[in-house]
């Protein structure tokens, strides 16, 4: 990898990164009408002695640019603000919710691409019209079912076929592995379908593609294996596409996350902000966006860094 | 086009099959007052949680009212929502894109800088953060998926804008005086049609879901109003009772969103060809 390309893409970075920062802080400022009032309106009588205590706290009486210095001081030295109605630091909050969130995720983005990498290779395998039509519709269904449905109607069969066998909820790991995992199941089931349909067709897809290269043919003609040739030679030029896909998919494993684990009844960052969003709790959605925002685009800074290892002449671009 | 579109519809079964579905369910949706359903607002309270039967074809809801009328006009609720976002999603991401792709320098530079911004969000999240700014509602849901949705147009239509503007008709116009709003709006866009139309389909296949997820979230359409994703969650809760409520509303909400990811996916073959390599 050369030296240029990763100072580029570090640049990439940190335009992005200070874009949402400013976008995520001027939210409360988007607010129609008086921001203030409407925060405490969920919760308490509104006067002016109160609002103006909760501008001062929240150092709304101070011009914008100052606000902002002070905020992302606040952010690099970990301090995200306070909750408004618990007094707490909203990190305290966000930590409690971060596992359950981060491991639902995790474990979709494992399945999904994992499944999808030996899925897409033996659908490589069958061609022809027929074939074609079938990856087509199958990949847009799973694409396009609805993962909170699919929780549901998973609920539902297993309340009705294996009655006792509890699905809802969430044990943290180090308590309790197996019911930890066993919750899991059904959760990344569905979170993970449409990644998996996505992802199993562009493999395939790929597969196609470095199947009808010149390398191939090499390959063939030296007398390799069927097997040998799906799995080391065309695979391993598949996968350059595939890398970036699981980057991107996995913004949307964390918005689905949000719906799953309300379906779920799991205790996460989902939960956590929708609850914010009920009593108007500004520096918590405020913080909980940053958050997940963040990680996810360091999370595509990296992936474009590992896309530029395995395929080297992208860095040279 | 309009013909080469009817060529096209002739030659391709996937893409009938995808139009037929599509044009149903868009069509129940506009003539759904015409067409005798019963009231979705009608409660009757002597009916409640009915499954399908000759009455209620789909079975009655936890307020007695028929699920059937509800999806019909719940599809009307998407569509409407959806189709506004998507339609303001493309006119904001279209122009942006088309500008950086004509412009080129610091315009281009600077506008897709701040695409990349809004890109950066997950895309649930962002329409999340921008309903709890706007308050929960359809309209809220509608400015939410039109803002997410636009840096996807902008970039999905700023490459194929790239190659038009270098083209030499485009550069023909421009050694003949035309200005640059005409240049844009009889060369560029007409030739960004197919693109359009083909990623207008699948992205309208994706709002489908969001709002649909909005909505089940408590963030989008308001009780009592007919929407595919309040349906299902009211229905969630007496699951155990009667599941057909939450279970016709997700498959109604599977057709609505496969249906329009088909006609894109198919579009996309038929249309033009090239466009796999555009984009």
């Amino acid at each position: 990898m050369s030296r240029n390309f990763l100072l580029i893409r570090l640049a990439d970075l940190i335009v992005v990164l200070f874009g949402v920062s400013v976008l995520v802080f001027l939210m409360i400022r988007f607010i129609p009408g008086d921001a203030v009032a409407i925060m405490l309106g969920a919760n308490t009588e509104i006067t002016p002695e109160r609002i103006a205590e909760l501008e001062s706290r929240l150092g709304l009486d101070l011009p914008v640019l100052q606000q902002y210095a002070l905020w992302l001081t606040g952010v690099f030295h970990g301090d995200l603000g306070t909750s408004i109605w618990t007094g707490r630091p909203v990190t305290q909050e966000i930590g409690a919710s971060l596992w359950p969130t981060a491991q639902l995720t995790l474990l979709s983005v494992i399945v999904g691409a994992g499944l999808s990498v030996p899925l897409g290779a033996f659908m490589a395998q069958s061609r022809g019209k027929g074939s074609e039509v079938a990856v087509r519709i199958g990949a847009i269904a799973g694409l396009t079912i609805p993962s909170f449905w699919l929780g549901i109607v998973s609920i539902l069969l297993v309340a009705k076929y294996l009655p006792g066998v509890s699905m809802l909820g969430y044990v943290p790991f180090s308590q309790d592995p197996l019911g930890n995992l066993q919750r899991m199941i059904l959760p990344v089931f569905a979170l993970s379908l449409p990644m998996l349909a996505n992802l199993s067709r562009l493999v395939r897809t790929a597969m196609l593609d470095a199947l009808s290269q010149d390398y191939i043919r090499t390959a063939r003609a030296k007398g390799a294996g069927r097997r040998r040739i799906v799995y080391h030679h065309a695979l391993r030029n598949a996968l350059i596409p595939f890398v970036t896909s699981v980057g991107v998919s996995i913004g949307y494993l964390l918005g689905g996350a949000i719906v799953v684990e309300q379906v779920f009844a799991i205790p996460g960052l989902g939960r956590l902000i929708l609850g914010a969003i009920a009593e108007r709790n500004y520096p918590l959605i405020q913080a909980s966006i940053l958050v997940v925002t963040a990680s996810f685009v360091v999370i595509n800074f990296l992936v474009d860094l590992l896309y530029a290892w395995i395929d080297p002449r992208i860095s040279r671009q | 086009m309009s013909t080469a579109l009817l060529h096209v519809l002739r030659q391709n079964r996937l893409l009938r099959f995808a139009a037929a579905l599509v044009a149903l369910q868009v069509g129940l949706a506009l003539l759904v007052p015409l067409l005798g359903f019963q009231d979705p607002y009608l409660q009757i309270m002597a009916q409640r949680i009915r499954p399908p039967g000759p009455e209620h074809l789909l079975g009655t809801d936890q307020l007695g009212r028929d699920v059937l009328a509800r999806i019909v006009y719940g599809y009307r609720t998407s569509l409407l929502t959806c189709g506004a976002a998507v339609a303001l999603a493309l006119l904001m991401g279209g122009s942006i894109g088309m500008l950086a792709a004509y412009y080129r320098g610091w315009t281009d530079r600077l506008l897709m800088r701040m695409m990349d911004v809004l890109f950066a969000f997950p895309i649930l999240l962002l329409a999340i953060g921008i309903i709890a700014v706007l308050g929960p509602s359809s309209l809220s849901a509608a400015y939410a998926i039109a803002i997410v949705y636009t840096p996807i147009f902008a970039r999905l239509l700023r490459g194929p804008a790239l190659v038009i503007c270098e083209s030499e008709y485009v550069q023909g116009a421009k050694a003949i005086g035309a200005s640059d709003a005409r240049i844009l709006a009889s060369h560029v866009l007409p030739n960004l049609m197919s693109v359009i139309l083909v990623q207008a389909s699948i992205l309208l296949s994706a709002a489908i879901l969001v709002e649909a997820s909005l909505s089940f979230l408590g963030l989008g359409a308001r009780p009592p109003t007919p929407s595919l994703g309040l349906m299902l969650s009211e229905g969630r809760n007496f699951l155990l009772l009667s599941p057909w409520p939450a279970v016709f509303a997700g498959l109604a909400i599977l057709f609505l969103s496969f249906g329009f990811n088909l006609l894109g996916d198919a579009l996309r073959d038929t249309l033009d060809p090239r466009l796999r390599r555009a984009e």
